[in-house]
């Protein structure tokens, strides 16, 4: 789970990719290598979380302005470049103005700890122990990360022993994408598996929302991690943050970019061992954060769907391109524990005698009462069996007035 | 000299009578018109004087005040011209000041003399009776209606030289003949127009017999227009109240169409650009809006979510109390409004929703659209159902119902509320309030339970709660089941509103 940072060939790609290929790793463990961008070292006994990497943090949130335009001017390559430089190369790439030149010669270890505390956070540096071991492998790992939740929980959720899958898909998705992104959330949790996702509108917030109810997620926003983002989203950070973790490469208050989404997703696809699409359109960042998540050598699952629904397409395109299959949480826990590691909750559930033609009639697509009274359904009985397979389950209504039969 | 007349003035849906003084003495010419009349009135100076010469009568070159008691009130429209005129005459002694003793008047001149009609005969006419005249004069294209009222003696004139007849020898004309255009529109929509559509029809019939309202969705062209089109025709008929309520307002509101009380219950399909005091009321008189004008009838929304809000939220009183109280500095004028609403809309953005071929909507555009719905208009509709496009086979075969047969079952099943509901407020299931659903609607074991994991499941909320218990309270009574079953249960829930707590989380 561990990629080893410096068999990962760089690849041109929307994000931060190294500049320089990870060399001189052979600096002993407590210290950390002294590669490519910035100045990331610390003094031996200097307290964790290090002024060095709550600086670098600072300066990037200072600069996401800067950077934002470096990327409308000259594009997603230069972006890559401009994380990889260290601080004061950084600062003179993007033209940064004088008052950040000088905030930075002045910066305050203290004062940006308490505001991460005011803004209920927590740190944890390249330098901390706590550090989640498959982030410190990537090749320009985040300096530092804020955290909301306690880094307690944090260390548990991210360390060794506990598995981690990334659901990710398109914010755009079907009634199918959002069950199914539902269903593995809360499938994957209850079998102790930690479900790491972006919190964005539909894939993401099903998959937390699944998740929560059977415990804990990581989300990891693109801007600070007090900041509910997207903002219809408020309560589910607020539910997160109180049993989950919520998690940002940039400190409090910092409002997301553009270049901050890409950058974000290469933490999401790190921090687990396994990546699941769900639902993408063709050329959809999801699709970029399962490639990453393959670049570090993790394990990318996909969700099959119609080749009819646009949604799809990402998703079995990357099957046939070889992406494991996931048809439910037991596949994604397989993937992630080793071949049955997972047991079933609860018995198949099955229609009553009488509703099962009912059932199977609208599993084969009459998902109306006009539907089952064209096959010869008495209007009646065909209003009545509805409400009580929606209320048993088996059927789903969609917000279009059609009824689904649930997976 | 000094004569008086009778006349009434309109406020509302209601009459006032209004007694015409007219004045006349020895002085330099001068025509007065006091009694705080609006600039129509005042313009009556006018046309009076036009239409008098114009007739062949003599206008006096002396002083003539005309008042209009009581002057505190305000007075508007044209409907004064025919009592200053009959007023000037008698005053100078052109007919006998006697004869306006019985007869009361009403109308409008023109320069030639001649009468136009104004709105609200039927309502003066009404008024006339309550206030003991024998007789009223009114334009004769107003007659028939004025004459719906008994024991009243109507007579519709021309012009100023047949008033003059009437008033001096007594002479009445007879009353004219009904206008031919009536006869030919007798045709109301049927039900055996429609084919396929056999789970809408049932839901309409499920929502004419309780008075729910009702909510169509479906895709442009689906025939959603259509099907609210003939819900008049499925109601119970007009009871002769009804009528002669539905026949004042459209007296009051100028729509009447000149043969006897209405036969028909209203049916008013306003454009969604339409403002609040046109949908519920108002204006400087006020005047009935569109729901008034649906009153004992159905209101027609097409395109529910385009309404503008402030004219949709200008119906929850009239939805919530059956009336509009319009309040204008010292008038208020109370607008009756019970109506059955039914509502079309579009399911989604591109209104394919119910086809899932068609449909290019996420989930997240069709929350959003749904979002677009007032919240307590949706509060007030009982039923909500989807409109499918009808297969080819359907629309090939005959019809499949009658509005004849529909009706009988509504018939059965209203007269069954109205013996449950004798002596409440209440006169079908729709208006049941939370003690009667608790008394009348509340369903057996099996039907509380099925119920109960609704509620537990979060597809209704509380008050969706009581909505579905007046809709199974309906469908069992149109079964003939004195007990509300599971069944009905069931059947009510499918059929019910989108008021599902939005997700929690997600």
């Amino acid at each position: 789970m561990t990629g080893d940072a410096a068999a990962v060939a760089p690849r041109p790609s929307e994000t931060l990719g190294p500049r320089e290929p990870a060399s001189a790793q052979g600096a002993p463990a407590p210290a950390p290598p002294p590669d490519g961008p910035s100045k990331r070292q610390r003094d031996g006994d200097e307290p964790v979380p290090c002024r060095g990497c709550l600086r670098r943090t600072w300066l990037v949130g200072a600069l996401a302005g800067r950077i934002e335009h470096a990327r409308r001017e000259r594009g997603a390559q230069r972006i890559a470049l401009l994380l990889a430089l260290d601080d004061r190369a950084l600062m003179e790439a993007v033209d940064a103005p004088d008052a950040v030149a000088a905030a930075y010669r002045r910066f305050d270890r203290d004062a940006a700890l308490d505001a991460a505390r005011r803004a209920g956070l927590d740190v944890v540096c390249r330098h901390d122990p706590r550090y989640p071991e498959r982030l410190a492998g990537l090749p320009d790992a985040p300096a530092a990360l804020h955290v909301a939740g306690g880094l307690e929980r944090f260390e548990r959720l991210t360390g060794e022993g506990a598995p981690g899958v990334a659901v990710v898909g398109a914010r755009r998705a079907s009634a199918y994408g959002l069950e199914v992104a539902r269903g593995l959330g809360r499938g994957l949790a209850a079998a102790g598996v930690t479900v790491v996702s972006g919190m964005a509108l539909g894939v993401d917030s099903a998959a937390h929302a699944g998740a929560l109810e059977a415990g804990p997620t990581i989300a990891v926003l693109a801007g600070g991690a007090d900041r509910p983002y997207p903002a219809s989203k408020r309560r589910l950070h607020a539910a997160i943050r109180e049993r989950g973790c919520v998690v940002s490469e940039l400190g409090p208050g910092i409002g997301a970019r553009r270049w901050c989404f890409p950058a974000r997703n290469r933490i999401i696809a790190a921090l687990a061992g396994v990546t699941v699409v769900v639902e993408a359109m063709a050329r959809s960042g999801s699709l970029i954060t399962a490639e990453l998540a393959r670049d570090l050598g993790r394990d990318v699952g996909a969700v099959p769907g119609p080749v009819t629904s646009p949604l799809s397409a990402g998703p079995n395109a990357l099957l046939a391109d070889g992406a494991h299959v996931i048809r439910g949480p037991e596949d994604a826990l397989d993937l992630a524990c080793g071949v049955g590691a997972w047991r079933r909750p609860g018995a198949e559930r099955a229609a009553p005698e009488h509703l099962r033609a009912l059932h199977a009639a609208v599993a084969a697509g009459a998902g109306s009462p006009e539907a089952l009274a064209r096959q010869g359904v008495p209007i009646a009985a065909a209003l009545a069996g509805l409400a009580e397979l929606e209320l048993l389950g088996l059927v789903r209504r969609t917000a279009g007035g059609r009824y689904e039969a649930t997976a | 000299m000094l004569a008086r007349v009778t006349t009434f003035s309109i406020a509302g849906l209601d009459t006032r009578r209004v007694t015409v003084e007219v004045d006349i003495r020895p002085g330099l010419p001068a025509f007065v018109i006091v009694g705080l009349g609006d600039a129509a009135v005042r313009e009556a100076r006018e046309r009076v004087r036009a239409a008098l010469l114009n007739s062949g009568f003599e206008f006096p070159q002396r002083r003539i005040v005309a008042n209009l008691a009581p002057a505190h009130l305000r007075k508007g429209g044209s409907g004064f011209d025919l009592a200053i005129a009959c007023g000037i005459l008698a005053a100078s002694a052109q007919v006998p000041p006697t004869a306006l003793a019985r007869w009361a008047v009403f109308g409008e001149l023109s320069l030639t003399g001649e009468l136009r009609g104004c709105r609200g005969a039927l309502a003066v006419a009404e008024a006339a009776r309550r206030g003991g005249l024998d007789g009223l004069l009114v334009p004769r294209e107003r007659a028939r209606e004025a004459a719906l009222v008994d024991g009243l003696e109507v007579a519709g004139v021309r012009g100023m030289h047949e008033v003059g007849r009437v008033l001096t020898e007594g002479e009445v004309p007879p009353l004219p003949e009904p206008p031919d255009d009536v006869a030919a529109d007798d045709e109301e929509p049927d039900l055996a127009d429609v084919r396929g559509h056999r789970v809408p029809i049932q839901a309409l019939r499920i929502a004419a017999a309780g008075g729910h309202n009702v909510l169509l969705r479906g895709a442009p062209g689906s025939g959603k227009t259509m099907l609210a089109r003939r819900v008049p025709s499925i109601l119970p008929p007009l009871s002769r109240d009804e009528a002669i309520e539905v026949t004042r307002i459209q007296s009051l509101a100028g729509i009447y169409r000149g043969d006897g009380l209405a036969r028909r219950r209203p049916f008013r399909a306003p454009h969604h650009s339409i403002s609040a005091s046109g949908l519920v009321g108002g204006g400087a008189w006020p005047l009935p809006g569109e729901a008034t004008l649906a009153h004992h009838g159905v209101l027609f929304l097409d395109e529910l979510s385009e309404f503008a809000r402030p004219a949709i939220e200008a119906l929850r009183q009239p939805l919530e109390e059956g009336r509009a109280v319009i309040i204008r500095g010292q008038q208020t004028a109370v607008f009756p409004t019970r109506f059955m609403l039914v509502a079309a809309t579009n399911p989604c953005p591109c209104g394919f929703a119910s086809e899932p071929q068609r449909c290019r909507c996420s989930q997240v555009d069709l929350q959003r659209h749904a979002r677009r719905l007032s919240g307590p208009l949706l509060d007030r509709i009982d039923l909500v159902h989807t409109v499918e496009r009808p297969s080819a086979a359907a629309l090939a075969a005959p019809a499949t119902v009658t509005s004849s047969a529909v009706r009988a079952d509504v018939e059965a099943a209203r007269e069954r509320q109205l013996r449950r509901l004798a002596g409440t407020a209440a006169r079908c299931n729709a208006q049941m309030d939370a003690a009667l659903v608790r008394r009348h609607a509340w369903p057996d074991e099996a039907g509380q339970r099925l119920l109960a994991a609704a509620y537990a499941r979060d597809h209704i909320s509380a008050r969706g709660h009581d909505r579905v218990l007046k809709v199974a309270r309906t469908i069992a009574d149109l079964e003939g089941s004195e007990r509300v079953g599971a069944d009905h249960v069931a059947q009510a829930l499918s059929l019910r509103g989108a008021d599902q707590p939005a997700e929690v989380l997600a």
